[in-house]
């Protein structure tokens, strides 16, 4: 699963259910086929139009690092 | 359709108050707007209530005749709204459409939330149920997160500033230090703005509308007998309530809110005015660049513009077109439930010339614009002098 970052944030403020792992960013990802999903980016912080790919699904969440 | 005017308007003050349940707030505006229209609670054939989340927040459903019976208003239609922040706004356009559709004359509509009583992790996870909890809310995307993302979208394809947000909060403080109804009456510097502590990057605690208790209400009734309640009935000229997506990245295009630009381009046909003539509008500015964003859907400024707008001052109270003189969401307080009425009634205030130290001299023609979610829901309405 590839894609680019439409958007991203990182949360500093989170909801009870995810105090203990803020900080942590939030992007909404354009995959190749043109669908938008919203997902945790692990790993370095990326950018507007930066490359991702999806590494894995935890409790039906994409999850995406920086793509070289 | 019968045309249809406000004919009261009652509101409590917004802010923190831990002695008060969400009931008593209710009544007090409703008590408080029954004697503004010179109505009896005997004489109020509907009540409609707008209330986004108060099972949650105080563990009590059934809302609607649970007020309205301790007003006094027995025996009638008495229903909750819920449209998340555009609860009462709904609440207002429902009560609207029957009065002009001739099936009741007068009717009262009151917005209520109580906030504060909950910590604030647990505020935001309630909040976050506007959004789509399947997708945004499992991901951990808090309100401020959802809209944090649209800034950053509106800031790479516009040159959005920090600064223009900045420039939002700062107005609308100023304002808010003019009402005495306000929750917070404290100005603040364009400096203080930029260095408050982030919540969802790049949105920092000065973005943020606030956590407030509070409650409003309007009397509606048709236009030929407003004069029969009032000397300052303020006419209902044309509103409109829109949907959209609830999440997200289902949206078209997160920089521009679709249901915005719809409804303004209904309420503005229904109204027969344009963009242009609008003189002074309440704007839903949950976070600042909601208020942007939303003065470029409503037509006030081109697409991209509405942050250069702002931080060139045109939205101020002597600017050309006044935006929030009431404070707004940002100052005045956003008990989530009342925003959409309360708009209803800063907005009559000015009409009705009412305003105190932010009283407008161009105060004829104002626009409410109110937003549910991250833009699922909106309702805009227009209003001007009868």
């Amino acid at each position: 699963m590839k894609g680019i970052v439409y958007t991203e944030t990182v949360v500093h403020a989170a909801p009870a259910a995810f105090v203990a792992e803020a900080p942590y960013q939030i992007a909404i990802v354009t995959l190749e086929d043109g669908k938008r999903v919203t997902g945790r980016i692990v790993g370095e912080r990326v950018q507007v139009d930066d490359p991702v790919e999806g590494i894995e699904m935890r409790a039906g969440v994409p999850f995406f690092r920086r793509a070289a | 359709m019968r045309n249809v005017a406000v004919i009261g308007i009652g509101k409590t003050p917004f802010g923190v108050f831990a002695d008060r349940d969400l009931r008593s707030l209710a009544i007090e505006s409703g008590d408080k707007c029954l004697k503004n229209g010179h109505v009896s609670p005997r004489e109020v054939e509907a009540f409609y209530l707008g209330n986004f989340a108060g099972p949650s927040f105080v563990g009590q459903s059934h809302l609607a005749p649970f007020i309205a019976s301790k007003m006094g208003i027995i025996g009638v239609p008495a229903t909750r709204f819920e449209a998340a922040c555009a609860s009462s706004g709904s609440a207002f356009f429902h009560a609207f459409s029957a009065v002009a559709a001739g099936l009741h004359d007068i009717v009262l509509v009151t917005g209520v939330e109580k906030m504060t009583s909950q910590q604030t992790a647990r505020v935001s996870e309630i909040l976050a149920m506007a959004g789509d909890c399947g997708t945004e809310g499992k991901a951990g995307a808090t309100f401020p997160a959802l809209f944090a993302m649209i800034a950053r979208r509106h800031m790479h394809d516009y040159g959005t500033t920090r600064e223009h947000l900045a420039a939002v909060a700062v107005k609308n403080h100023a304002n808010g230090a003019k009402n005495p109804d306000a929750h917070l009456k404290k100005p603040i510097t364009l400096e203080q703005a930029l260095a408050g502590k982030p919540i969802a990057e790049p949105l920092t605690l000065f973005d943020c509308s606030l956590v407030s208790d509070g409650a409003a209400s309007v009397l509606l009734a048709p236009l030929e007998r407003a004069h029969e309640f009032t000397d300052k009935p303020v006419r209902v000229l044309g509103i409109a309530q829109t949907s959209d997506y609830v999440a997200l990245d289902e949206k078209r295009d997160i920089t521009t809110f679709d249901a915005v630009r719809t409804a303004a381009g209904q309420a503005y046909a229904r109204s027969g005015v344009t963009a242009k003539d609008i003189q002074f509008a309440e704007i839903h500015d949950c976070f600042t660049i909601a208020e942007i964003i939303a003065i470029e859907d409503l037509g006030f400024v081109e697409k991209g513009q509405g942050g250069f707008y702002t931080m060139e001052g045109h939205t101020c109270l002597q600017g050309e077109r006044p935006v929030n003189t009431s404070g707004g969401l940002k100052a005045k307080g956003h008990p989530v439930g009342a925003t959409g009425v309360a708009q209803i009634c800063d907005v009559v205030l000015q009409i009705r010339g009412q305003a105190g130290e932010r009283q407008l001299k161009r105060n004829q023609l104002g626009l409410a614009q109110n937003l549910g979610g991250s833009g699922a829901s909106c309702v805009v309405t227009v209003l001007g002098a009868a």
